[in-house]
C-alpha cells in the first residue's frame, strides 16, 4: 500500500514507488537519487516538524512536507525512536 | 605546444574548487555546504611544459540544467568543449555522482575520474575496486583526496597522458528502454548532425530542457522533433502513466547499479551509522537544536567582539599617535587638516575594525567549512518560508552581518546558493539592513554616549533588531511586490568536516583583505573628496570681515557650514530635522552612502574642523554627549536610520549585477530609506518627547 512520505515517522524505512512531481521539483529530486526503487529513511525533524531530513543512500537530504507529498513510498521495517 | 581546456565538473561539494586550488595553486572560496562556486574561475598551469588552463566550475547534480548555476556549468560544455572534463566524484557517495557522469558518456566528452575523498569512503569501510570500475565506465580514474593533497600529480599525470593523445575514448551507448531508444534513432537522420550530438539534442528535448529547445527553434527539425516528443509523452503517459524524463532517469540510475555491481564492498556493516548522523542526533534534535543554536550563535557574537577588543584597541591607539604626531610635527595649513582630519581619521577609523572583521569572518568560516551552516538553514527553513525567504537565506544574512560585523557584498553574491528567483529576490533586496561591519562603529559610538547599562546587551538588541525589520521587510516585500511560487527547499546536508586551520585563517583572511583594501582604495577617496567638501569653498575675505570679532570656534563653525558639504546638509536640513538630524549628520549620512564606514569618520571630522581648538582626548563620542542638539531621540533615531537606510553604493552595484536590472538596485536605495525615514521620524518624535 502507497503512502505519502508525509505520512512516516521518525525511523521509519521505506522504498519510493513513485514521484508525481513534475519540471523542475521533479527534476531535483531525480537528480538526487529519490526514484522508483530507492530506500529511504526518515531520520530528522526540523523544529516545527518541517522540514525534515531524510537519507538516501548514502546521502542526508531535506526537504520541505509539501515537496514530500509527491513522493509515495511503501512502508518496510523500520525502528522509531 | 597548445593549451589544452580542463573543465572540473562535479556534483556540488565533491570538492571541485579544493581540487582547483591544490593543482592551481589558487585560494578560492571552499566550504562545506552545496552550491559554494556560482562562477567559472580559471588559471593557467604549467605542467611538464604542457600549458593547461583549469577551469573550476559551479556544481550540477545533472546536465539537463534548470538553475542559473547549472547553467554555466551545462554552457561551458557544450559551448566552449573543453578539450578535457575532470569529473570530481565523491568517492562517498558513488550512485548520485556517477548519474553524472552516465550524462557526461552521453555527450562524449573525453573524461578523466578524479575518485575524491577516498579517505572519507575508507572511514565508512567501503572498498572501491578501482580497476573494475575503470574498465566498466571505459574511464582513466585517479583517486585523490584534494583536501590533503593526495593524487595531485597523479593526476596532472594522467591529463598530461591524455593531452598527448595516447588515450582513446571508446563510445558508450546507453539504452533507454524500448520506447525511446525508437524514438532517438528516429530523430538521428532527423537532426543529421553526427550520431552522438543528434542523440543528445533529442534526449535533451525529451527532457523538456528549455534552454536547449529555444536555442535550436530556428532549426529545421525543431517542429517536427517538438511534434514526435509530444506522441512519446502521450504514450508513456498512456502506457506507463510517466515521461519521458523520469524513464530515462531510471535507465540512468540502472545503469550506474550495473556499473557499482561488483566495485564497491561494504567491510563492516554496523559502521553505517555514520558519526555524522549520530552527532545529528544531538545538534539538529527539535528542541535541543534551537536551543543549540543560540547557544552557538551567542558564543560566536561574544568571541569575537573578545577576541578583538586588545588588537582593536591597539589599532587604535596607534591611530591616535598618527594622528597625534602629524598634529604636532606638521605646519599650520590646509595639508595638515587634510592628513589629520581627511585621511588618518578617515581610514584610521576604518582600519581600527580590521580586528573584529576578522574574528567574525573566521568564526563564520567554522560555522561554513564544519557543515553546521547547512544544518541551521535546515532547522530555520520553515520560519524563514513564512517571510518569504527559505533555509538557504541564512548563509547570505550572517555573512551580510546577521551576528554582527559581516560585509553585505559578500552577503549579496552568497544569496545565489538560494535557488528559488523570489526568495533569491527578497534575501538580496533584506541583507543590507543587517549589522555590517561598517555599521558597527555608528552603533558602538550611539551606544557609548547615550545608553547607560550594559553595552553588550545594547549591542546584541540591536543586531537583533537588525533582523527584525530585515525579516518584516522580507514579509511585506513577498505579499506585496514580490510575489510568486514559494520554490523548493531539497538540498543535501553533507557530512560533519574538520575544518582546517589554513582553510580558516585563508577564509577569514581573503575576506578580511577586501575590507583592508576597500579601506585604503575607497574609503581613503571619498574621505578625500568628503575632506575637500567640508573645506572649500573657503571663507571670502568678506565674510571673514564680517566675522571680526567672532570667537575661532564660531569662525570655524561657519566655514564648515559655508563648505560644499555643509551646504548640501543644510538645504536636507528642512526634511531631516523631522528625524532630529543637522546639517552635520546629515553630511556624514550622504557620505555613508558611498561606503557606511565614513558616517563615523565624517562625523568626528565635522565636529573636529568645527572647532579649531579641538580638546585632543576629548572623544567623539563625548562630543556629541555634550552638543544640546543631541539627546537620546536623535541617537535613536539615528540608530534606525543607519540600521535601514540605503545600502552602501558598493552594496547597490552587487544588487544590480546579481539581479541582472538597475531596478532593483535602484529601489533598494529609494525604498530603503524611505523606510528609514519614517522609523526614524517616528522615534525622533517618540523619545524627542520623552527626553
Ligand atoms: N575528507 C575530505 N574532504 C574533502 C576532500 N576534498 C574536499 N573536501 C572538503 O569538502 C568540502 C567541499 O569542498 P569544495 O572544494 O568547496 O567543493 P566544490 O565541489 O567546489 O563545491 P561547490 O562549489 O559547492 O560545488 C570542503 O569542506 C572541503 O574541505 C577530500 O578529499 N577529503
Ligand atoms: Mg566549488
Amino acid at each position: 500500500m502507497a503512502l505519502r512520505l508525509r505520512e512516516l515517522k521518525k525511523g521509519d524505512i521505506a522504498i519510493v514507488d513513485r514521484v508525481t512531481a513534475e519540471k523542475n521539483l521533479g527534476k531535483r529530486i531525480r537528480d538526487l537519487g529519490i526514484i522508483k526503487g530507492a530506500k529511504i529513511q526518515i531520520i530528522g525533524e526540523a523544529p516545527l516538524y518541517d522540514p525534515v531530513a531524510i537519507k538516501v543512500g548514502d546521502t542526508v537530504l531535506t526537504l520541505r512536507n509539501n515537496e514530500a507529498d509527491y513522493i509515495f513510498v511503501t512502508k518496510g521495517e523500520g525502528k522509531h525512536e | 605546444m597548445n593549451k589544452v581546456n580542463i573543465a572540473l565538473i562535479g556534483n556540488p561539494n565533491s570538492g571541485k574548487t579544493t581540487l582547483f586550488n591544490l593543482l592551481a595553486g589558487t585560494n578560492y572560496h571552499v566550504a562545506n555546504y552545496p552550491g559554494i562556486t556560482v562562477e567559472r574561475k580559471y588559471a593557467n598551469v604549467k605542467y611538464k611544459d604542457q600549458n593547461l588552463v583549469l577551469h573550476d566550475l559551479p556544481g550540477t547534480y545533472s546536465l539537463t540544467a534548470y538553475s542559473q548555476e547549472e547553467l554555466v556549468t551545462r554552457n561551458f560544455l557544450i559551448k566552449d568543449r573543453p578539450d578535457l572534463v575532470i569529473q570530481v566524484v565523491d568517492a562517498s557517495n558513488l550512485q548520485r555522482n556517477l548519474y553524472l557522469t552516465i550524462q557526461l558518456l552521453e555527450m562524449n566528452i573525453p573524461t578523466i575520474i578524479a575518485l575524491n575523498m577516498v579517505d572519507v569512503a575508507e572511514g565508512r569501510n567501503k572498498k572501491i575496486d578501482i580497476s573494475v570500475l575503470e574498465n566498466k565506465l571505459g574511464l582513466r580514474i585517479v583517486p585523490t583526496v584534494a583536501r590533503s593533497g593526495k593524487g595531485g600529480n597523479e593526476l596532472l599525470e594522467a591529463i598530461l597522458h591524455h593531452s598527448k593523445g595516447s588515450e582513446k575514448l571508446n563510445i558508450t551507448s546507453f539504452s533507454y528502454g524500448n520506447d525511446i531508444d525508437n524514438f532517438l534513432s528516429e530523430a538521428v537522420p532527423l537532426i543529421g548532425k553526427s550520431e552522438t550530438e543528434s542523440k543528445w539534442l533529442a534526449l535533451k528535448y525529451l527532457e523538456n530542457d528549455e534552454e536547449v529547445m529555444s536555442e535550436n527553434s530556428h532549426q529545421n527539425f525543431h517542429s517536427l522533433l517538438m511534434k514526435s516528443v509530444k506522441k512519446i509523452e502521450n504514450h508513456t503517459k498512456n502506457t506507463l502513466d510517466t515521461y519521458p524524463e523520469v524513464i530515462i532517469a531510471d535507465y540512468r540510475y540502472g545503469a550506474v547499479r550495473n556499473i557499482l555491481d561488483n566495485v564497491v564492498t561494504q567491510k563492516d556493516h554496523s559502521s553505517r551509522i555514520y558519526l555524522s548522523d549520530t552527532i545529528d542526533k544531538i545538534l539538529t534534535q527539535r528542541f535541543i537544536g534551537p536551543i543549540m543554536l543560540f547557544f552557538i550563535l551567542y558564543l560566536v557574537y561574544k568571541f569575537t567582539f573578545w577576541a578583538s577588543e586588545y588588537p582593536s584597541g591597539l589599532l587604535e591607539s596607534f591611530f591616535g599617535f598618527l594622528s597625534e604626531t602629524a598634529e604636532s610635527k606638521l605646519p599650520d595649513g590646509l595639508i595638515k587638516s587634510l592628513i589629520v582630519s581627511g585621511i588618518i581619521d578617515g581610514v584610521g577609523g576604518v582600519l581600527g575594525f580590521t580586528p573584529l572583521i576578522f574574528f567574525m569572518f573566521f568564526v563564520i568560516a567554522i560555522l561554513e567549512d564544519s557543515g553546521y551552516m547547512a544544518r541551521m538553514a535546515y532547522m530555520l527553513d520553515r520560519i524563514f518560508k513564512w517571510f518569504g525567504l527559505q533555509g538557504n537565506s541564512v548563509v547570505p544574512f550572517i555573512i551580510s552581518g546577521g551576528i554582527a560585523g559581516g560585509c553585505a557584498v559578500p552577503g549579496v553574491m552568497a544569496s545565489r546558493t538560494i535557488k528559488g528567483k523570489k526568495e533569491r529576490l527578497i534575501t538580496i533586496l533584506t541583507v543590507p539592513f543587517m549589522p555590517c561591519g561598517a555599521k558597527i562603529p555608528v552603533f558602538a559610538l550611539l551606544v557609548s554616549a547615550f545608553f547607560t547599562g550594559d553595552k553588550g546587551l545594547a549591542m546584541l538588541s540591536i543586531t537583533l533588531l537588525s533582523w527584525v525589520f530585515a525579516l518584516i521587510v522580507a514579509k511585506i516585500y513577498s505579499i506585496t511586490i514580490i510575489k510568486g511560487e514559494n520554490s523548493s527547499f531539497i538540498m543535501e546536508l553533507p557530512p560533519y568536516r574538520f575544518p582546517t586551520f589554513k582553510g580558516l585563517l585563508l577564509h577569514a583572511w581573503e575576506r578580511t583583505w577586501m575590507y583592508i583594501k576597500k579601506a585604503g582604495t575607497t574609503i581613503l577617496a571619498i574621505s578625500i573628496v568628503l575632506w575637500i567638501m567640508m573645506t572649500f569653498p573657503q571663507l571670502s575675505n568678506e565674510q571673514m570681515s564680517v566675522l571680526n570679532g567672532k570667537s575661532d570656534n564660531e569662525i570655524a563653525e561657519f566655514a564648515l557650514k559655508n563648505s560644499l558639504a555643509g551646504k548640501i546638509g543644510a538645504s536636507l536640513e528642512p526634511i531631516s530635522k523631522y528625524a532630529g538630524f543637522d546639517w552635520r549628520t546629515n553630511i556624514a549620512l550622504v557620505g555613508g552612502f558611498a561606503a557606511k564606514e565614513v558616517v563615523v569618520s565624517t562625523l568626528g571630522t565635522a565636529y573636529s574642523l568645527g572647532e579649531i581648538e579641538a580638546d585632543d582626548t576629548e572623544s567623539l563620542s563625548e562630543k556629541i554627549q555634550k552638543d544640546p542638539s543631541w539627546n537620546l531621540g536623535v541617537a535613536i533615531s539615528l540608530l534606525l536610520f543607519t540600521i535601514l537606510y540605503a545600502p552602501c553604493f558598493v552594496t547597490v552595484v552587487a544588487i544590480v549585477k546579481e539581479t541582472a536590472s538597475y531596478k532593483w538596485g535602484l529601489f533598494s536605495v529609494v525604498s530603503n530609506t524611505f523606510i528609514a525615514y519614517i522609523l526614524a521620524v517616528v522615534a525622533y518624535q517618540l523619545f524627542g518627547v520623552l527626553s
